[in-house]
């Protein structure tokens, strides 16, 4: 039995279904994460595990108990908001120290609660400020510790980076990490942005729609993409996708995109209309396992830093590579390239599901 | 070492422009403002009695002014008025919002109506509450007629001890609508995301209004007491129309009387400084007040 | 409902009964606002008799108009008994140029302020600013005194004039708050477009201040309309103001008093206020609350 078991939960709200049945599973010490664009029902299913919002069928328990029926208060839980939601009035000590004045602890172990984890998340000394005077990054820590000083058995997270700037959200990301694995706290996250999703989840939530899009560890939903949107949805720069048509031996796609003949690793059904998902980092320099090498024009040249991103001329289509830094290449010059097709994830062009996925069948690299 | 032109006149007059349209209305404010205050000010020091004369008098009229026990009767009254129109307008305003916050299906109904009274003049206030105070005719005759209860009575408005409060009630019907608005918006300005943070802290509704709500509202109260205290001082219309002052002098204000003693009593020089008085009284709270608002927003 | 749902509705929100009191309590308070107002439409519409007899709080048995035509048009004011409509039509003379006029200069008050700055222009704001505040007593006499030099006592003409005056303060007020939230880059891109003083105001900040316009606009209209202390002091007699000739009418001793008359007379006068408030009460509330300085 997992420590949080959601089951056929359905959010309705005059008519319009906001969440359409969702299950899902999380161990204890699990750090969930649910990712999707804006209006995919992730902060109404959070709101819902947090019993801000009522679901309208479906059930929610926490170490085998439901708390649907439960006040948020009585769920032990814990919640960090975008806003941070500081209260302005009260300064941080008292901020940190409401959820427990709210349960009745005794003042001197609040008192010591309060200190012993403002010195975890290092704001100590601005314990007597009010957050008006605080910067962005020790609101997100106040916050954080206001969460942390109740010792809930879960933890939620509501967007609460989106409103730091991009250096800050790094350091911020990192320390949310080191928390999870100090504490082995269990956590649910939301977040629109898959970078975060990736670099702090033990399991990944795609959401769409209302509707869960797949469910996996990072690598899994990295790799191979439940269906287009995932695919599309997750990493940067997004997945290259080569629509065609299944050659009449089977063994190829021919691509829309040109006259480019792209053999499979998997027979498929002659004429079954594909698409060819490539990451940009299957494609490259290298030269090994299963694949092809082309010749193709580069138009745009990317460099990162650390990488070095070519956009090359595929017939009709506009394809990105990866390549170290060090290469050196300039716009109207042909690369030559090796497209590992060992980890081509190939999806039906009409359902727009994965049909065949590389990381599931490793034996037919061989071939 | 270049020579800058001297401008042309069109480019001079360019610059001024906004100066020049901005003279006529600061001059306005100046003269009939400023002006003004100086000449009342000017006027409260001299012996003027049915026309403004201009022999000096020093202080004699505020001296005579504070041995009329009127002016003692229009003080208190606008001690009792005042306080209870604010404290009532106040706890009125807070509780509508307080309740009307709670997800109401009927607000975009109930607002309008709680609010309209803020539309009506004085005078028509004043005339519609006189009516129905009426104690022959008015509310205490209806609630005898519908209930039976012979002996009910509610004669405020003719009885010199309690006429006041009648005025303060009719104040009230006016304005603590308006005060709900002024609550609500500041309600409505809260995140929602600290109430539900609150929730889940474990904080009962009546817990988060009390620590958390409420104090947040202090702008809104703050807000309401400056516009409930300078309406209050202000106030002359209603009272005229509703109990023109009396019965007898029972219902007297600062403003009724600086307009009886100037206008129809020839004491010209004491109505100037009871006037002067009640701008000391507004200025000692606007003046911080709105010092305190330019600063913020120019901060 | 389930009893599941039930549960829910007690976990998550206050119980059924106690939005049921809370339904309760804001009707009380509805039927309170509304009272007055009810009496004074049912008692217009009333005859003497019947308002005699029955009680207030009763509809008309028997509603009839004639209260009204005698308050409109021949009612006894002072000594002439033609009824309140020439007062209503003094008041409309009074209100639109002062409304108007009031309206142009705040809104070129405003602009100055906001985006062509001048050291000092704090120190000017802020007198105007104060001059909404004041107690109109403290500048009655000087006032009385000057419209006697200029030949305007008793006019509309006046009347006007006072309105525009002590209504600057609000109106540049409201539009210097609404204008300060323009950006200063837009006055800049069009002055490097070569575009003028006020040739920037006409065709970028006046298009696109419809909703400041509409909100002085009322603000202005209900204020003055609705003026009694200046109407009293400055205009007795032929001249007066709607609100001045309703106190007379209702607070005349002469002959029977006819509550209903009042009371139809009391409604007209209240009429336009409302009426604008019922059709742009949103505008209505934001002019007060501008008022308020706090919004």
């Amino acid at each position: 039995m997992a420590f949080i078991e959601i089951d056929s939960l359905e959010r309705t709200i005059g008519g319009n279904k906001i969440l359409k049945g969702i299950d899902i599973e999380l161990e204890k010490g699990g750090f969930l994460v649910l990712v999707g664009p804006s209006g995919c029902g992730k902060s109404t299913l959070l709101n819902a595990i947090a019993g801000l919002q009522q679901p309208t069928a479906g059930d929610i328990r926490i170490d085998g108990t439901s708390v649907v029926n439960l006040h948020p208060s009585k769920r032990d839980i814990a919640m960090v908001f975008q806003s941070y939601a500081l209260y302005p009035n009260m300064t941080v000590g008292e901020n940190i120290a409401f959820p427990l004045e709210m349960a009745g602890t005794p003042k001197e172990n609040r008192t010591k609660e309060v200190g012993a984890v403002a010195k975890t998340l290092q704001i100590e000394h601005l314990l007597d400020r009010k957050p008006a005077q605080l910067s962005g990054g020790q609101r997100q820590r106040v916050a954080m510790a206001r969460a942390l000083v109740r010792k809930p058995r879960l933890f939620l997270f509501d967007e609460p980076l989106s409103n730091l700037d991009a250096k800050l959200r790094v350091e911020v990301r990192a320390e949310i990490k080191r928390l999870h694995q100090n504490t082995h706290a269990t956590i649910i996250y939301v977040t629109h942005d898959q970078i975060e999703a990736m670099t702090l989840a033990t399991k990944i939530v795609v959401m769409k729609d209302g509707i869960i899009q797949q469910a996996g560890t990072p690598s899994e939903i990295y790799n191979t993409p439940a269906n287009m949107f995932v695919a599309d949805f997750m990493g940067s720069p997004a997945m290259n996708m080569l629509p065609g048509t299944v050659t009449a031996d089977g063994r190829g796609v021919a691509l829309d995109a040109g006259a480019f003949t792209l053999p499979l690793a998997t027979p498929l059904t002659p004429g079954r209309k594909v698409t060819l998902g490539l990451r940009a980092e299957a494609i490259g320099a290298g030269q090994s396992g299963f694949g092809v090498t082309l010749d193709l024009p580069v138009e745009i040249v990317e460099p990162t830093g650390s990488d070095l991103y070519l956009w090359l001329r595929l017939g009709k289509a506009l394809v990105s590579a990866r390549f170290p830094a060090t290469v050196e290449q300039r716009p109207g010059a042909i690369q030559p390239v090796w497209l590992d097709l060992n980890r081509a994830v190939i999806f039906d062009t009409e359902s727009r599901e994965r049909i065949v996925g590389a990381a599931q069948e490793p034996a037919l690299a061989a071939t | 070492m270049s020579v800058s032109p001297a401008p042309s006149l069109g480019k001079r007059l360019q610059d001024w422009l906004p100066r020049i349209v901005l003279a006529p209305s600061l001059a306005l404010v100046l003269v009939f403002v400023y002006g003004f205050i100086v000449w009342t000010a000017v006027l409260s020091m001299s012996t003027s009695r049915l026309l403004p004369v201009y022999r000096w008098a020093g202080f004699d009229a505020y001296e005579r002014l504070f041995n009329q026990p009127n002016w003692y009767v229009a003080l208190k009254n606008l001690a009792i008025f005042g306080s209870i129109y604010i404290v009532v307008c106040i706890a009125i305003g807070l509780f509508l919002a307080i309740l009307l916050d709670q997800k109401i299906r009927i607000e975009g109904v109930l607002r309008p109506i709680y609010l309209y009274p803020m539309a009506l003049s004085f005078v028509v206030t004043g005339t519609a509450w006189k009516w129905f105070l009426n104690p022959g005719m008015g509310f205490e005759h209806a609630v005898r007629v519908i209930t039976g209860w012979d002996t009910f009575r509610f004669d405020w408005i003719t009885r010199p001890d309690m006429a006041i409060y009648t005025v303060a009630i009719a104040g009230i019907w006016q304005a603590s609508g308006f005060v709900m608005a002024m609550f609500l918006a500041g309600l409505r300005g809260i995140d929602s995301e600290m109430l539900k943070a609150a929730t889940v802290d474990g904080a009962s509704t009546f817990t988060i209004y009390r620590r958390i709500v409420i104090p947040l509202l202090r702008p809104a109260f703050l807000s309401a007491v400056i516009v409930l205290a300078h309406m209050a001082i202000k106030s002359y219309d209603l009272v005229i129309a509703l109990t023109g002052g009396g019965p007898g002098n029972a219902t007297e204000l600062p403003s009724t009387f600086m307009y009886s003693y100037t206008f129809t009593r020839s004491q010209m020089a004491v109505g100037s400084a009871s006037a002067m008085v009640m701008l000391m009284g507004i200025a000692a709270i606007m003046v911080p007040y709105l010092y305190s608002e330019l600063k913020e927003k120019n901060r | 409902m389930s009893a599941r749902e039930m549960a829910i509705s007690t976990a998550a929100g206050p119980a059924r009964w106690s939005r049921v009191v809370i339904y309760g309590l804001l009707i009380v308070f509805a039927l309170f606002y509304l009272t007055p107002l009810f009496v004074m439409l049912s008692t217009s519409f009333k005859t003497l008799d019947e308002i005699r007899s029955g009680n207030i709080l009763a509809l008309p048995a028997h509603p009839t108009a004639d209260a009204w035509g005698k308050a409109w048009g021949s009612a006894c004011i002072g000594v002439t008994c033609e009824g309140i409509k020439g007062y209503f039509w003094n008041s409309i003379k009074m209100v639109v140029p002062a409304v108007l006029i009031s309206t142009v200069l705040g809104a070129l008050n405003g602009y100055v302020l906001t985006k062509w700055r001048f050291p000092g222009h704090r120190i000017v704001f802020g007198m105007m600013l104060f001059a909404c505040f004041i107690p109109f007593q403290s500048v009655l006499i000087p006032m009385a005194r000057v419209l006697g030099i200029l030949g305007l006592s008793n006019t509309t003409a006046g009347l006007v004039m006072v309105h525009v005056v002590y209504g600057l303060g609000f109106t540049t007020l409201f539009f210097r708050n609404y204008y300060d939230t323009f950006p200063t880059e837009l006055i800049q891109s069009a002055q490097m477009d070569g575009a003028g003083f006020f040739t920037i105001f006409r065709r970028i900040l006046l298009p696109s201040s419809a909703p400041i316009i509409v909100v002085t606009v009322i603000y202005q209209f209900t204020n003055i309309w609705n003026d009694f202390l200046f109407g009293v002091s400055f205009a007795s007699g032929g001249s007066s103001p709607m609100t001045v000739a309703l106190n007379n009418l209702v607070s005349s001793s002469t002959g029977v008093k006819e509550y209903n008359v009042d009371m139809a007379a009391a409604v007209i006068a209240a009429l336009p206020t409302l009426i604008v408030y019922i059709v742009a009460g949103r505008y209505f509330m934001r002019g007060l609350m501008a008022g308020a300085i706090k919004g």
